[in-house]
């Protein structure tokens, strides 16, 4: 704006205000600049997603053949529609310059067709979504298939937790999910009442949790680390706060890892955990949770065997604190309204014993 | 009734056949396509369901005594014809005798229905019992509300005819129902195929 | 552009009418008027929604609504703008506009228009009474079982819902058998099915899609019905039921639906953008014989929203084929418009400016579409924020803005004054800003992560930002509601007077009154031996018949 620029030139008080301004609105751009740069680069996959991962992060920043090659695709996609995008709004916009009404303008030529134009602009949008058919098929196979000897874990989606198990070693675990790295693994899903959806965005594609049937997906990590996502089907009230982890780990540690949560529950020595032992008895919370061998059937609520060496609560909605675990059993409908867990009437000792229990489950 | 348009223009022959049509008439015609698909949904999910189910009470059907009333809304096709014909031709009395069986003979597999759908319940077979009895009740259950409503049409009709002339006006509303009518019946002879014949 | 002439006293809408006229009514206009002012409401009632469940998602973990109350939000939104809103204002359109474009005196049936009309109501009025039976419906706008059998919603929700929609959908049905019969049986001589206006042509294929997609909705509904009050078993697994029997019946209706929702848009699009340009549709043929094709395939590719349950790759991949096949009758509209208004003298009118607002936004949701119906990204994307995104682009750029480019166009001819022009470009803009802001960050939030029908979010990286943008937007579009709504109270009683004309257009409506006497016509009509006979009759040297051959 040219007002603006000569005032600034002179040294009268509205100019240094301006100039003032203009430097708090070149401090907020840059403050944009960036939160749009880290949004790019959440989207770009430059975020780095080692071990700290908290967040889901993209679609394109795959980390595993199967999620890679969807995402190849996806952006070859996205280039040919940017195209067409930047040609059919060209043409749009051209038009609208050129040809809007100017005083003395004669009455337009009529035309009703030309047959040979619209011929043309009806085969080479055949001819591009023909082509783009034909490579999406590749893709489609990449994303499907598990040997048959596949590693195989079953996924049961539940209202609103998810349980993992692992029939070969017999161990039963919830809302975390460990696999080895660097193998295909075949993932079996259920679910035990409605229809839930397992989104890892950055190991595959999501695939529904329909009960009375199984669906298979393949995940196959290559590099180790932890991968988010969430149920992804509308499963109920709280299905905001179903969220999934993967950890993907040598194969070695994963061993160790899941020969660790075949093991029943180490009983309590400290007094304070016999104490929670014994309340979690009395409140017969076993009714819902299963501890001791995992050799228990699942049961309607998560299995807490091994809850202590869990990194979080109630399916993500919480971090898994002795605090944060106190504040869930004290009131779960507090922090996640409509979850299946009641709510229970214990004292401050009484809860500070469940807690120091549950969390010596590790 | 339809607003009347202006005169039917002389041109195409195609168009000319086109505006001769009824409007009644050709609404129903395109009812009776909805309708179908609406039936065709439900025979999905029983033949779908078919082979599925862990109890099955086909056995339960008695096939002889539903083909006997099968027959009797198969003929009231027939004599609804038959009452078109005779109004068409000027013969009021004729009309209203074969409209009036129709009727009978529409409200015979009516009950045909309920007895089946007794011997059902006497036997504790509700639409709660297993998947093969909820498929089977809502699907023969829905057709027998068609009729039903079919039923209250054709008596309103066979009023009209018995308590006064039947005008031209009058007489493509028979034939517009005629035609649900004849719908009704064959969608009666898919359903009684799938659930009675087909084992 | 014609002058606009000073008529005599322009009679009032509710002129020496009274209010029982209005209700005991069978005039397709006067139907045709409540089915808008009907739309119009519960778009009001389905916006405010829409900003509530915004203000929830502005913030990570916000407490705004309780996440029970976002379901029911959610639910009520999506329900409402397909059954109450977008369905109901084609309509309403359809009723005006059809018979007086062919040249006819009202619908085939009158009385059972207005039973249609008021079926529309009824099911509303039922479906928003759930509110203050605290029973409002929150399992979606697709309800998917086994989450709407008994054991997952026990209380009266779903029963509303199932309600509130099989009863318009009875009305709905019943208007589009009146449409076919009164197009095809009550034109005007010389009006060949050929001569139709586009708008009709629309009309005449949409309403096909309706009777041949509702009922598999119906049949489905049936089916819940059975299992929730009789103990039935139709998707219950533990007997042997399919949950996902439900989603093939219910998007078998779904997808044609999307179409009911467009063609119609597309229809007015086609009438208005050759009178602002100054020139005939260009390429009525293709036009016509595209959205047949978009018609025959749109029952065809149901199962793209089922590409995530589990179906193999051959039967994904054939869906996916059919789907990426639809585009092309729907790019091809697109080019259309562009070559109708290429060489053209274009007058930018708030009715214009919604519809190249529509062609400009329909380009990115038509691309969007094709990138979801290719199976492996979809798997991706699906049932995220991205989906929302493409599908709002397509209802709110498509149909929304022909819905109101059809309000400035025809509120002429209805109430005999114009809208403000000057109010509309407020409507317009501030409509468009806010609908880009919302939206567009939608497509990122989606790649980012971020599902669907969630009532909050932890605070990821570039989640907390982009959902603040599509807060912010969304209150830039109801502000451009607001000009709307406005913008109709002032001009129905300060309106500039509109006379016949204002627009110099090309179709039979606009040969009578604004508004038009109850049978429609008085004089005689032109001839009509073109598609555009009011031209043929206004300029008789450059008359169609004259130009084009053939037509």
């Amino acid at each position: 704006m040219p007002g603006v620029a000569k005032q600034a030139c002179t040294s009268s008080p509205r100019s240094s205000r301006e100039s003032m301004s203009q430097r708090t609105r070149i401090g907020q751009s840059y403050h944009h600049a960036r939160r749009l740069g880290a949004i790019l680069a959440v989207l770009l996959g430059l975020v780095p997603t080692l071990a700290l991962a908290q967040h889901p992060g993209s679609v394109f920043d795959g980390a595993t053949p199967q999620a890679r090659s969807i995402s190849d695709y996806f952006v070859l996609v996205l280039i040919l529609a940017a195209v067409v995008f930047v040609i059919v709004e060209g043409l749009l916009v051209y038009v609208l310059l050129r040809f809007r009404a100017r005083p003395g303008d004669g009455r337009p030529r009529p035309v009703f067709e030309k047959q040979h134009l619209e011929i043309t602009w009806t085969v080479i949008p055949i001819l591009l979504v023909a082509l783009l058919f034909v490579l999406m098929l590749p893709v489609m196979g990449a994303a499907e298939d598990a040997p048959p000897d596949a590693y195989t874990v079953t996924a049961i989606g539940h209202q609103f937790w998810w349980e993992f198990r692992y029939p070969e070693q017999n161990a039963i675990a919830a809302n975390e999910m460990h696999i080895p790295v660097g193998e295909k693994i075949r993932l079996r899903l259920q679910s035990a009442d409605v229809i839930h959806s397992f989104w890892i965005p950055r190991l595959n594609g999501k695939l529904d949790l329909i009960p009375g049937q199984t669906n298979e997906w393949v995940l196959e990590a290559d590099t180790p680390g932890e991968y988010m996502g969430q149920c992804a089907e509308l499963c109920g009230v709280q299905h905001a706060w179903m969220l999934l982890r993967v950890f993907a780990q040598p194969r070695p540690e994963f061993d160790a890892w899941v020969a660790q949560q075949a093991q029943p529950a180490a009983a309590p020595t400290d007094p304070t955990a016999q104490q929670g032992a014994e309340i979690f008895r009395q409140q017969a919370c076993g009714n819902c949770h299963t501890i001791s061998g995992s050799h228990d059937p699942g049961g309607v609520a998560p299995n807490l065997t091994h809850v202590g060496s869990r990194t979080t609560l109630a399916a993500g909605a919480l971090t898994n604190t002795a605090e944060n675990m106190r504040r869930w059993i004290h009131n779960p409908q507090d922090i996640k309204p409509g979850a299946n867990m009641p709510t229970f009437k214990l004292s401050d000792a009484e809860l500070n014993a469940v807690v120091t229990y549950l969390e010596g489950l590790k | 009734m339809a607003a009347e348009a202006f005169p039917r223009e002389a041109g195409h022959a195609a168009e000319e056949r086109l505006r001769a049509i009824d409007p009644n008439v050709l609404g129903v015609a395109f009812f009776i396509s909805s309708e179908a698909l609406f039936f065709v949904s439900l025979i999905i999910a029983f033949v779908v369901y078919r082979g599925r189910d862990l109890a099955e009470a086909t056995g339960h059907l008695d096939v002889g005594r539903t083909a006997i009333f099968t027959v009797a809304l198969l003929a009231s096709s027939g004599t609804i014809m038959l009452a078109e014909r005779q109004f068409k031709r000027g013969s009021l009395g004729g009309g209203r005798a074969w409209l009036a069986v129709t009727v009978l003979l529409g409200l015979t597999f009516l009950i045909g229905q309920g007895i089946e759908y007794l011997g059902l319940l006497r036997q504790d077979i509700t639409p709660q019992s297993n998947l093969w009895a909820t498929t089977f009740f809502t699907l023969t259950g829905f057709h027998g509300l068609h009729v039903f409503v079919g039923l209250i049409v054709l008596s309103i009709l066979l009023g009209v005819a018995l308590a006064g002339e039947v005008t031209r006006r009058r007489h493509t509303a028979l034939t517009a129902a005629g035609l649900y009518w004849h719908f009704v019946d064959g969608v009666w002879i898919v359903v009684f195929s799938l659930v009675y014949l087909w084992r | 552009m014609a002058t606009i002439e000073q008529v005599a006293p322009v009679p009032r809408l509710t002129s020496a009418d009274t209010l029982w006229s209005w209700v005991a009514t069978v005039d397709h206009k006067r139907i045709g008027i409540m089915y808008l002012l009907g739309a119009l409401v519960f778009l009001v009632i389905a916006g405010a929604e829409a900003l509530l469940m915004r203000a929830q998602l502005a913030t990570p973990g916000g407490h705004v609504i309780s996440p029970s109350f976002y379901n029911q939000l959610l639910t009520m939104h999506g329900t409402s703008m397909v059954f109450l809103v977008g369905t109901p204002g084609v309509i309403g359109f359809a009723n005006y506009a059809v018979p007086l474009m062919i040249g006819a005196r009202d619908m085939a049936f009158p009385r059972l228009n207005a039973m249609s009309l008021w079926l529309f109501i009824f099911g509303g009025l039922l479906m928003h009474f759930s509110f203050l039976a605290g029973q409002t419906p929150d399992t979606g706008w697709f309800s998917y079982a086994p989450l709407t059998a008994h054991f997952a919603s026990p209380d009266y929700r779903v029963d509303y819902w199932i309600l509130g929609t099989l009863i318009p959908s009875i009305g709905t049905i019943a208007t589009a058998l009146n449409l076919i019969v009164t197009i095809f049986l009550f034109r005007a001589p010389g009006m060949t099915i050929r001569r139709l206006p586009l708008f009709a042509w629309m009309m005449l294929i949409t309403s096909f899609l309706i009777i041949w997609a509702f009922p598999p909705l119906t049949a489905a509904q049936a089916m819940l019905l059975v299992d929730r009050w009789l103990g039935g078993h139709f998707f219950n697994t533990m007997a042997g039921g399919l949950p996902i029997l439900w989603q093939h019946l219910f998007w078998a209706f779904g997808h044609p639906e999307v179409y009911i929702l467009i063609l119609p848009a597309f229809g007015i699009l086609s009438e208005v953008i050759p009178v602002f340009s100054r020139k005939p549709i260009f390429g009525y043929n293709f036009m016509a014989a595209a959205t047949v094709a978009i018609a025959f395939l749109s029952y065809l590719v149901w199962g793209h929203h089922m590409f995530a349950t589990g179906y193999s790759i051959p039967i994904n991949a054939s869906w996916g084929a059919l789907s990426v096949l639809i585009a092309v009758p729907t790019g091809i509209k697109i080019f259309n418009y562009i070559a109708t208004m290429w060489g053209g003298s274009l007058h930018f009118t708030t009715a214009m400016l919604f519809c190249i607002g529509f062609v400009g936004t329909f380009v990115f949701g038509g691309l969007s579409g094709v990138t979801l119906a290719l199976v492996p990204i979809d798997w991706q994307v699906t049932d995220t924020y991205y989906v929302v995104g493409h599908f709002h682009f397509v209802l709110i750029g498509g149909t929304v803005f022909g819905l109101f480019a059809g309000t400035y166009y025809w509120f002429p001819k209805m109430t005999g004054r114009l809208l403000s022009e000057r109010l509309g470009r407020w409507h317009f803009w501030l409509f468009l800003i806010g609908f880009l802001l919302t939206f567009v960050p939608m497509h990122l939030t989606g790649l980012i992560g971020m599902p669907r029908r969630i009532y909050t979010y932890p605070a990821y990286p570039g989640w907390s930002e982009l959902n603040a943008i599509s807060s912010i937007g969304a209150v830039f579009m109801a502000l451009g509601a607001l000009a709307f709504v406005w913008n109709i109270i002032r001009s129905l009683s300060h309106g500039e007077k509109a006379g016949d004309d204002p627009w110099d257009a090309y179709t039979l409506e606009w040969a009578t009154s604004s508004p038009p006497p109850p049978d429609n016509f008085r004089e005689p009509l032109p001839p009509i031996r073109s598609r555009r006979p009011f031209w043929d009759r206004k300029y008789p040297d450059e008359a169609d018949w004259k130009t084009e051959h053939g037509g």
